[in-house]
């Protein structure tokens, strides 16, 4: 069996080198947190339309490296728009200009020859730079830990099916838990806000039975963490979840502000 | 004879572990929280695991490379989770999970915590329920099932084709909690490059922090390798870009046997390569088979037709569609477990029947479920008795999209093809590992104190893993397993006060870190890391991949020595050591790669015979079945390292007393 990636092997190669493209990379350039940063040029040549946006960054990378230079440092794992870790500013819009996609599921075929792609990475001040593209997103994390569960042992569970919910709800719940936490929200956001991050994980429990028991000290702690890890307010763009890559619903926002302003009146 | 001791309890197999377990010894709580233990990896053995932990009252630390816990590559699995809860009242069992897992494993799997896994795997749908997991349900309110391959009931639970998500979420907010009352101390973007072994027990790690490149050392009374599979040292597979073995590869170089490694997992259903660009291959859950009809053309005609352009696979009649596995195992049919629907795939399209440009391609094709049955169902439903063709098709387009419809956006983002409209293609490629450390039934390596859960360890998935399973073993072990076992260790260990970390092993150990980093940096050649691992992953997955031979092993053992000189020659790692640097991270698993896939050749050499994902060339059935040599093979092999390139087998045999082994048939 022929290995996948030697092509060169198989008459007809089906990348298909006549439609390849050429493209100008403004790539944004900052050697860690305290750097200024600036933005430099790169060529990206012979870029197959089958690529993903994270290839190409792969193949301006290696020669980058074979030159000598530095590479481009940008975070990245799963690959399949699961994990969270990519985070490019692509022409202006997170994840890049197509909808309900993360950078690393966004394809070359969307972009064409002679093309001048601008990249930089989440800007917000509760995501300060690393390095280049990688931001510190730990206080996604924070919120999280602030309130982002149900208090249940390991081993104290009644059996699953003693508690029905209602298809709807664990349907509504479920798309709110998609989430994959990459924070395109907040780049998205003029304010740079977190809401609907936190309103998702709010929704999730809101929706479920067993979420109810704290719902009050859940949402007063999540929502106290994001305002200390310095996210702006909301003003009701909705670029957020114009930006989504999961497209979770505004209604999460909304439904956080009723459980948020529930709880206040219930925790005087 | 042996030095390995599998201590698995004695007494009847259902009884082995209640009984087992009520007589480990406790450790009292105000003892817990002088009791530190490290846990590495936060996938979903290593969360629930560190949770469970902190809950009992222990003292953990947990590390991951990634920048957040909740990324670890268990997030991608999609699509289930198996459980004997029977809720669908079709006969399934604790016995039937037991008996179908060391099946489908090919009779190469422990009977005891095979047998364990499947006693504790109701519980963790329940445990999973309780924090919020958002399973799918039926209308009634209670949760939905569907089949995976290798079984003929409906034990699998999920949550779309994001199960690994949901699960993963549901251990996060678990560790989190935990995290938040200070009970767990969280290391993200920290690597562990490196074990510390002090008067032969483990006593901690040493991890570099990637984003200052500091290395810093780590105390803990036991140490927890929850750090996945090894599938990466293909290139290409189904694995996160990050995932690697070093963790286990460094405690298998400080001693720890490295057991089964030739067991490679070969998933039937991914999106074929697109080019050579390719950086990683993207799954199609093998849930995909419960509504998707595996088949390429019956005549060449038609297959040159499809590859040139002018015919598409709609267009191929009925009567010219050879659906191969329905064709070859009436039985399970599609649902056949993955090495075997691997090779049937690979077998067609080796005789010439792949349908893309390649030739290595085979259709998945939901066309006539999303009509005729999902179609059929919602149309009665909505009390239409006669409908369209038209009609049908949009029905069960909204049916199939609730099931699959992430999985179908998918494929449509990376292959421009819309597989609502037209048949999916599909290859097999790299997806799980069998083979890890090697463990006992605590789920201790053969180190004292090392401990290695989840995928990293090779216990409980034989030779070839059932669908559905690997969900199911890494919360087994992280919520059900090692919060008692470990008790059998640390409490004879609430004595060892915390051994500061200026201690001379620390020292040495770092030491020895910091002189392999600097030797990357020092090399300043001309080649990139990914240079020598796409190297790499082409010899492994030529030579040592879907089917092997001796002869192919050899030269790949060969080959991989020479990679492996001359990556220490000519490697160019770019940047400095004290930064955020991912060439260096690579630089650092690609080095162990290379070491392991040498291992991973011999070993598929000294197994002269076939079962699950080894298939020896030299051993088939007429009908290209896998050849088992029960006699002579039915152990499984750790090996113990000497130096770089030379090991010592072990051997531990296995032993069925309670499920009669057969050639394994799905016909």
């Amino acid at each position: 069996m022929a290995f996948p990636f030697a092509l060169s092997l198989f008459p007809k190669p089906f990348t298909k080198m006549s439609g390849n493209m050429n493209l100008t990379l403004k790539v944004w350039r900052q050697k860690n947190t305290n750097d200024k940063g600036k933005f430099e040029t790169y060529k990206a040549e012979n870029i197959s339309p089958d690529m993903s946006f994270l290839e190409m960054f792969d193949v301006v990378n290696e020669r980058l490296i074979v030159e000598g230079k530095e590479p481009i440092a940008f975070d990245h794992d799963c690959r399949e728009g699961i994990c969270g870790s990519c985070s490019m500013y692509i022409n202006g819009r997170p994840h890049g200009p197509n909808n309900g996609v993360t950078t690393c599921q966004l394809h070359m075929r969307s972009f064409k020859d002679g093309d001048i792609i601008v990249v930089e990475p989440w800007r917000s001040a509760a995501f300060p730079v690393i390095k280049d593209l990688a931001v510190d997103r730990s206080s996604f994390d924070r919120i999280q830990a602030a309130g982002g569960f149900i208090s249940v042992n390991t081993g104290n569970a009644q059996d699953a099916n003693s508690l029905p919910i209602p298809k709807n709800d664990a349907d509504e719940s479920f798309a709110a838990a998609a989430c994959i936490g990459c924070g395109a929200c907040v780049a998205a956001c003029k304010n740079s806000s977190a809401m609907l991050f936190v309103g998702a994980k709010v929704t999730q429990f809101a929706l479920l039975p067993q979420g109810k028991p704290e719902a009050t000290q859940r949402v007063l702690a999540m929502v106290n963490q994001m305002d200390a890890e310095g996210f702006g307010s909301c003003t009701n763009t909705g670029a957020c979840s114009a930006e989504c890559p999961k497209e979770i619903s505004l209604s999460v926002i909304a439904r956080m502000n009723r459980e948020y302003l529930s709880a206040q009146l219930f925790a005087e | 004879m042996s030095k390995l001791d599998s201590k698995i309890p004695e007494g009847p197999i259902d009884q082995k572990w209640t009984k087992y377990k009520s007589t480990i010894p406790l450790v009292n709580p105000a003892n817990k929280r002088h009791l530190e233990v490290i846990v590495v990896g936060s996938g979903l053995a290593g969360s629930s695991a560190a949770a469970t932990l902190a809950e009992m009252g222990y003292s953990v630390k947990v590390f991951c490379f990634q920048d957040s816990a909740r990324r670890a590559h268990s997030i991608a699995a999609q699509g289930g989770i198996n459980a004997a809860k029977n809720y669908q009242n079709d006969g399934d069992s604790v016995y039937r999970l037991f008996y179908d897992t060391i099946k489908g494993g090919d009779y190469r799997a422990r009977e005891g915590n095979v047998h364990r896994l499947a006693e504790v795997s109701g519980s963790i749908i329940d445990q999973c329920v309780a924090q919020g997991v958002p399973f799918a349900r039926e209308y009634g309110g209670l949760l939905s099932n569907r089949s995976f391959g290798g079984t003929q009931v409906q034990r699998t639970f999920y949550a779309a084709g994001q199960t690994g998500q949901q699960l993963l979420l549901g251990a996060y907010s678990g560790l989190n909690r935990q995290i938040g009352l200070g009970n767990v101390k969280m290391y993200a973007r920290h690597e562990m490059l490196d074990i510390v072994n002090i008067d032969g027990k483990c006593r901690g790690i040493i991890a570099r922090d990637l984003v200052t490149g500091k290395l810093e050392r780590h105390f803990g009374h036991a140490v927890l390798l929850c750090t996945g599979g090894y599938g990466n040292v293909f290139y290409l597979s189904t694995n996160a870009m990050g995932s690697n073995v070093t963790a286990a590869w460094k405690a298998h170089k400080r001693g720890a046997m490295f057991a089964n490694p030739c067991y490679t997992q070969i998933h039937p259903t991914c999106i074929p390569v697109s080019g050579d660009h390719q950086s990683k291959l993207t799954l199609m859950s093998e849930s995909l088979r419960n509504d998707g009809r595996i088949w390429v053309p019956k005549k060449k005609e038609d297959v040159e037709a499809i590859r040139a352009g002018k015919k598409k696979g709609s267009d191929i009649p009925e009567e010219d569609r050879d659906y191969y596995l329905e064709r070859r195992y009436p039985a399970f049919g599609n649902l056949v477990p993955r090495d075997v629907a691997s090779r049937a795939s690979k077998e067609r399209c080796d005789a010439g029947y792949g349908v893309n440009k390649t030739g290595e391609a085979v259709y998945l094709d939901f066309a006539s479920n999303m009509k005729y049955k999902y179609g059929k169902q919602v149309a009665t439903l909505k009390g239409i008795a006669n409908p369209t063709e038209a009609q049908l098709t949009e029905f069960g387009k909204e049916v199939v999209k609730e099931k699959y419809g992430n999985l179908f956006d998918m494929y449509k983002q990376i292959t421009g093809e819309d597989p609502y409209e037209i048949p999916m293609m599909i290859y097999p490629a790299v997806h799980y590992t069998m083979g890890g450390l090697w463990v006992d039934y605590n789920l201790m390596t053969n180190i004292e104190g090392l401990y290695a859960l989840g995928e990293a360890n090779f216990s409980d998935h034989g030779a070839n893993r059932l669908g559905a399973s690997a969900l199911m073993q890494g919360l087994a072990d992280g919520y059900f397993v090692i919060p008692y076992t470990i008790g059998a260790y640390l409490s004879k260990e609430i004595g060892t006060k915390a051994i500061p970390t200026d201690k001379e092993e620390f020292a040495k150990t770092e030491q020895e870190v910091q002189d392999r980093i600097n030797k990357f940096f020092a090399i300043k050649g001309t080649k990139s890391v990914d240079y020598f691992h796409k190297r790499l992953g082409k010899i492994m997955w030529e030579k040592c991949g879907m089917a092997r031979n001796k002869e192919g092993l050899e030269w790949a053992i060969a080959e991989i020595q020479k990679i492996r000189e001359e990556f220490w020659k000519d490697v160019r790692v770019p940047g400095d050591a004290n930064e955020f640097n991912p060439e260096l991270e690579k630089a650092n698993r690609v080095a162990d790669f290379i070491e392991l896939g040498e291992l991973m050749c011999k070993d598929a050499l000294n197994r002269n015979e076939s079962c699950g994902g080894h298939f020896r060339e030299e051993f088939q059935t007429e009908e290209g079945e896998a050849m088992r040599d029960d006699e002579n093979y039915k152990y499984v092999a750790a090996w113990e390292m000497k130096e770089v390139g030379n090991w010592e087998l072990h051997k531990e045999d296995l032993i069925y007393e309670n499920i009669k082994i057969a050639q394994r048939s799905y016909k």
